[in-house]
């Protein structure tokens, strides 16, 4: 508040893009990079979760328990708690425990387990008659899981993907504080601790610009992958 | 051919296991089309996942065309699943692909070419008629095209039996019509044994070279369609006729309910039964029709003469036969009995 009332000193607009675009830059990356982490590992890992359990393709109960604990327990944690308690195994993976190397680890984690529970959600939407006709077309499994399964998930895949992508990106602010850089740490160093103004909108401003863009590709991908509303709104 | 034999199966374990089908013998020669009808929660659905393997019979054997299934590993399973195409219930097309490629998952699953793919797909959306809707999603489709759909894709690998499955319901009479004589049409073309499982009876009756009832997990009642439909004293046989309202007797005449019991009731009967008899009679209601060139149907006559053996004698002449209701009340009892054995069946 004290910010609002007493302006400091603010960077100068002109040196604004120089603070920014970097900052900007690597929250892409750091997105990126744990984006592609997770939907390599999460999407398997959300079809094996989704057919592991009652009545999936390869029943297993307890494995389906397992999982599903392992995923809640990543889930049920805050960001910045995770962060701070994986500390060791970040360090393990990266050999340091700043910068994007280290913020793109527990990121990917929680990202994983989010992205994990969005498909198996999706797979559970999708009526399990579809199975039964893929089953009774003669289809592998893996074929099963691919054409009746996931192909006709999709929507509902990129919908969640969509939110997931958002969710990294607030993560990608919280890891900037353990000197990740990206927007979040030019947010959080020149907004909250130096109260410049300028910087602190300047951050929400392209904060909210991105998620706002990513919402409407978002919507537009869904759109494009149900045929219903591809080819209704001509 | 399909044969089942000593077919049970068994949902749960210990005290929660339901024995669904319960030592079921069950027979189809190759190219007929037997109608499968019974109580909801009979096993129907169950019956059918165990003739395509879709779920494993507890014990008991399941013969398609000489190989017993029930044995066999996964990958075997598969490949024997190929020679069985099933038709599901309405909209079991996926979403995301066109009528074309929706049929085409089989022969895809199979590792075809997509050539080859092509051609055998152009070719059977020409048989079932839809040729011009290769390119339509299923949402662009309505339930009679969806249902055409499915039969294509079900006979995408050239199988010998087709699984049918509630395939009509939910459609409406007209195309309940034309979808299942496409699947006489294509039984005859294809001479596929097919198993047609309803519950409503006026599809039976379009449908079926024979009928059985499944109920508490076994087949009570089998039969030929038209001989079923010709012998009244038949469980079975009566649920199968269409049974409608009719008008009241008027004063001086009783109620008769006749039905069609042979095979040649001559089409002229009234006219033939009301001279011999020569008293009135008013038609007060009837349904006939013709299945697999049988006149076969019941109607409600009101007939002023009191001998009851004269009118029955009279009736037996044509091929019919006959049962008087005394007064109102037994004939809403009769209604009734009648309603309940529709409602058991279906
Ligand atoms: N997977 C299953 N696990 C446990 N019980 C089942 C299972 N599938 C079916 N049943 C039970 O088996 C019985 C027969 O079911 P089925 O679906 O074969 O009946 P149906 O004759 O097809 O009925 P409807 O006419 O309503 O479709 C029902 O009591 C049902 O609860
Ligand atoms: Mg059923």
């Amino acid at each position: 508040m004290s910010a609002l009332i007493f302006p400091r000193a603010d960077v100068p607009l002109n040196d604004l893009p120089a603070l920014l675009l970097p900052a900007y830059g690597e929250t892409l990356t750091m997105v990126g990079i744990v984006m592609a982490v997770v939907l390599v590992i999460g999407a398997p890992l959300g079809v094996l979760l989704h057919n592991v359990a009652p009545g999936g393709l390869y029943e297993r109960p307890a494995l389906h328990a397992v999982l599903s604990w392992i995923i809640s327990i990543g889930r049920s944690l805050p960001f910045l708690i995770l962060m701070a308690a994986i500390v060791p195994f970040t360090r393990f993976i990266t050999g340091t425990n700043i910068g994007i190397a280290a913020a793109v680890v527990p990121m990917s984690l929680a990202g994983i387990a989010f992205f994990t529970r969005i498909v198996e959600n999706s797979l559970r939407s999708v009526p399990p008659s579809m199975v039964q006709v893929a089953r009774a077309a003669g289809g592998s499994n893996l074929q099963i899981m691919r054409t009746a399964q996931f192909s006709e998930a999709v929507p509902a895949v990129i919908g969640g993907l969509t939110i997931q992508v958002i969710a990294m990106i607030e993560y990608s602010a919280i890891a900037g504080t353990i000197g990740a850089g990206g927007i979040g740490y030019v947010a959080v160093t020149y907004g909250y601790q130096r109260f410049d103004n300028t910087v602190m909108l300047a951050t929400i401003v392209i904060l909210v610009v991105t998620v706002a863009l990513v919402q409407i590709v978002g919507d537009r991908l869904v759109r494009f992958t149900t045929p219903q509303k591809r080819l209704q709104r001509a | 051919m399909i044969s089942l034999r000593h077919l049970t199966k068994t949902y749960g374990r210990g005290h929660a296991a339901v024995t669904v089908l319960d030592h079921l013998d069950f027979e189809v020669p190759t190219g007929r089309i037997a109608a499968v009808v019974g109580p909801s929660g009979a096993g129907k659905s169950t019956l059918a996942q165990c003739i395509n393997l879709l779920e494993r019979p507890t014990s008991g054997a399941v013969v398609v065309n000489g190989e017993e299934l029930s044995g066999l590993p996964e990958k075997r399973l598969r490949e024997a699943r190929r020679r069985i195409g099933t038709v599901f219930q309405s909209s079991s097309l996926l979403s995301r692909r066109t009528a074309a490629e929706n049929i085409a998952l089989p022969l895809e699953y199979l590792g075809v070419t997509p050539g080859e793919a092509r051609a055998r797909v152009a070719e059977l959306l020409d048989r079932v008629g839809l040729s011009d809707k290769a390119g339509h999603y299923p949402f662009q489709l309505s339930g009679g095209q969806a249902q055409r759909v499915g039969i294509a894709r079900a006979l995408a690998l050239r199988p010998s039996i087709l699984l049918a499955d509630e395939a009509t319901s939910g459609l409406d009479p007209d195309t309940t019509r034309s979808v299942v004589g496409l699947i006489r049409q294509l039984r005859n073309d294809l001479d596929l044994t097919v198993v047609f499982i309803t519950h409503e009876m006026d599809t039976v009756r379009q449908v079926a070279d024979t009928v059985a009832r499944l109920d508490h997990g076994r087949i009570v009642e089998q039969g030929d369609l038209v001989e079923l439909l010709t012998s009244h004293d038949s469980l079975l046989g009566r649920s199968l006729q269409p049974r409608r309202g009719h008008a009241g007797p008027e004063a001086g005449t009783r109620t008769w309910y006749v039905t069609y019991d042979s095979t040649d009731v001559p089409g002229d009967w009234i006219q033939r039964f009301t001279g011999d008899l020569g008293a009135v009679v008013h038609l007060l209601g009837a349904s006939v029709e013709t299945v697999h060139g049988v006149n076969t149907g019941s109607a409600t006559l009101g007939i002023g003469a009191d001998d009851d053996a004269r009118v029955r004698g009279a009736l037996a002449r044509y091929g019919l036969s006959g049962t008087p209701d005394g007064g109102g009340g037994s004939q809403s009892h009769q209604l009734l009995t009648a309603a309940a054995v529709l409602e058991d069946v279906a």
